[in-house]
């Protein structure tokens, strides 16, 4: 049988068991609300403004390098799996697969794009 | 085949009779056993989970020269079970303009993503995880559900902290995602195998000691990932007052707080299946399966303890520094590594086991050495470009 | 029908079903989260086709990296973009026309095609699909200058957002 059946099973059962507790609190609890209550928290003074605000560019940046890097390791997995049974010339690879991007990474931070401005 | 020897396979025989007695399907029952299995563990993680809060409370309270809660029952163990009355009982309030649904469901989904981690955990020589060949890139798949529910906590509170929180530590998730792919690579290149348990019996010499390196980098970037202290930039106290959680109260607080804890501690677990052995030690685990996952609970627990004890020994450092000391060192370090790696593997393939293993702890050591005085002169440079050449002070008279 | 197709069906109606939320729906965080539901489809449907390895990247890196850019992405902007103009011009009925006259080219192309009757090969056992992928990867034979060049494309990726940044900024 697919062994993705059980991860499923998992899934159903990880999503069973928080919906559960919190159908309890649901169920056990007060529900007394009112508008001080319900107004977000501020550090005790009224809300201003929007919670919308706008975010620093430089998550963007971050997340892309990161999708880079992650679809690099992604690619890096099989070649991890068969190294054992393959020669020096699999290593070699390897070592320019991450060469090409480590030479990003070097021209990113002389950008001065890894800087947390 | 007797109970003691395989529990799984006689309680699962046993059940699937009783079943199919009834008139159930074949396949069926099988699922229906094989959910009530994932049911049973889930529950007994969940009860650990309480436990956990009582340790966690107990080993803070020791780092910090207090007792810890010791009031109820012996040792104060009754106080988790209270602590759960108290969350069940509360008032769960939504925050007004809060995205219901969103709101919601993250707290469901974080609890979600740490629970199916335990679905590639192997607990014993016949309790295995589910035979999946992606095991380890499992762990990464499960992560960005988690890094998926912090971010929705974060925008659906409708809360200018809940966001910034949120949106902090999903940066520092994600940067710290990679060197931890990248040190996922090093037991598989061992092991030639990205499945849990091939790790684990390819383990005759723990990883560790042949890749002492990648073990602590792995431990770093976990702790990240986790969240927790010197990386937990979401709760940040005293800027951010509780970060994405901020809004939730009663048992969705509850599914976030448990999550944690229940995380940390399968972190633990996988520091110990990939480096550690996993429930091997010496032979004992053939002698019993339940021997060999109190193993694997005490491995799980010592990780556990490590995770802790950094947390209540570092201090918060700054979102700045850490993505740096990500991107500038840790990423290119653990890149390095798993390269070198690579090559002294298929280098000393074939040589005598303590050559092989002198071999990769001695490449391991002066990898991790250059990468320390690379840092540690690139530090001393921007020292005295900042404060100027530091004066050499004579001896007087 | 077997269990696995009624699987299926579930599954591909959940994703299409997403995929036309994230089209639809007005609010772009929701969207995004939408888009996040149909990729996990997506995943689930890899994992029916028993090509775990697929399932698990498309979960890491769909997931895990593109939708979070997304989000990212959408959280740049200065005011939630919940607006109350038509999402569809007087044009709407060209798209439409396209769309129908390509599913029925599909549909028409394939119709001769036989892999639709036939059911897949039993997979022999023993055989690990991750390792014929290193293996296909790093032989000079077989795939090993397509691997180089995907580190090219991640550079070239990499080097062209760095700069378009670089120069906003």
């Amino acid at each position: 049988m697919n062994e993705w059946l059980y991860v499923a099973l998992f899934i159903v059962v990880g999503l069973i068991i928080p919906i559960g507790a919190i159908a309890a609190g649901f169920i056990f609890g007060p529900k007394k609300p009112n508008p001080i209550k319900q107004s977000t928290y501020e550090c005790g003074i009224e809300p201003v403004g929007e919670a919308w605000i706008q975010f620093k560019a430089q998550y963007y940046i971050f997340a892309l390098v990161f999708l880079v890097f992650d679809v690099e390791a992604v690619f890096l997995f099989p070649w991890a799996v068969k190294l054992g049974q393959l020669g020096l010339y699999a290593v070699i690879e390897g070592i320019i697969f991450v060469s090409i991007l480590v030479v990003g990474l070097v021209y990113t931070w002389r950008k001065g794009m890894l800087e947390w401005v | 085949m007797n109970f003691w020897n395989d529990p799984l396979k006689v309680a699962a025989t046993w059940l699937e009779g009783i079943f199919t007695g009834w008139g159930m399907d074949a396949v069926l029952a099988h699922v229906l056993v094989v959910f009530l299995g994932v049911f049973l563990l889930v529950t007994i993680l969940m009860v650990l989970d309480i436990f956990l809060v009582w340790i966690e409370r107990k080993v803070v309270a020791r780092f910090q020269d207090r007792i810890g809660p010791n009031r109820l029952g012996p040792f104060g163990l009754i106080q988790p079970f209270a602590d759960i009355i108290k969350l069940i009982i509360k008032e769960d309030t939504t925050p007004d303009g809060a995205d219901k649904v969103v709101y919601n469901l993250a707290p469901i989904l974080s609890m979600m993503s740490v629970l199916i981690l335990w679905a590639v955990v192997p607990l014993a020589p016949v309790m295995l995880g589910i035979d999946l060949n992606v095991g380890v890139l499992f762990l990464i798949a499960a992560g960005a559900i988690g890094t998926l529910s912090i971010i929705m906590a974060g925008w659906s509170s409708n809360n200018k902290f809940a966001m910034i929180g949120g949106f902090r530590q999903v940066a520092v998730m994600v940067a710290f995602e990679v060197p931890m792919l990248a040190m996922l690579m090093i037991p598989t290149i061992f092991a030639s195998s990205m499945n849990m348990n091939a790790i684990i019996e390819a383990q005759n010499i723990w990883y560790f000691i042949i890749s002492p390196l990648g073990a602590l980098i792995f431990l770093v970037a976990a702790i990240a990932e986790l969240g927790r202290a010197p990386f937990d930039l979401a709760e940040g106290e005293s800027e951010l007052v509780a970060g994405f959680n901020i809004e939730y109260s009663g048992m969705k607080f509850g599914m976030f707080y448990a999550g944690e804890l229940l995380h940390a501690f399968t972190f633990g677990g996988f520091w110990a299946i990939l480096f550690f052995g996993g429930y091997r030690f010496f032979g004992l685990e053939q002698v019993s399966p339940f021997l060999a996952i109190l193993i694997l609970v005490i491995k799980a627990m010592v990780g556990y303890w490590v995770i802790m004890w950094v947390k209540y020994t570092m201090m918060r450092i700054r979102i700045d520094q850490m993505l740096g000391f990500n991107w500038k060192f840790l990423t290119p370090l653990s890149f390095a590594l798993v390269l070198v790696t690579a090559l002294m593997n298929t280098l000393l393939r074939g040589a005598d086991s303590w050559l092989y293993v002198t071999g990769m702890f001695l490449s391991n050591v002066v990898v991790g050495w250059i990468a320390l005085e690379i840092a540690r002169s690139v530090a001393r440079r921007e020292r005295e470009r900042l404060e100027g050449p530091t004066k050499v002070v004579e001896a007087q008279h | 029908m077997t269990g696995e197709q009624i699987i299926f069906l579930i599954v591909a109606l959940f994703t299409l079903g997403s995929a036309l939320m994230v089209v639809t729906t007005r609010n772009l965080i929701h969207a995004a989260l939408w888009l996040v539901a149909t990729l996990f489809g997506v995943a689930v449907i890899y994992a029916l086709l028993n090509a775990g390895f697929m399932a698990v990247v498309q979960v890491v890196v769909y997931i895990g990296a593109i939708a979070i850019l997304f989000i990212f992405a959408v959280m740049l902007t200065r005011k939630d973009l919940r607006d109350n103009t038509p999402q569809t011009n007087k044009n709407w009925w060209a798209g439409a026309l396209v769309a129908v006259l390509t599913f029925a080219g599909l549909v028409f192309t394939l119709q001769g095609w036989s892999g639709f009757s036939k059911t897949a090969a039993a997979i022999p056992s023993g055989f690990d699909a991750i390792s014929q992928l290193g293996e296909q990867l790093t032989s000079p034979a077989a795939y090993v200058l397509p691997f180089e060049v995907a580190s090219v494309l991640l550079l070239a990726a990499l080097v062209g957002a760095v700069y378009v940044a670089f120069n906003k900024k």
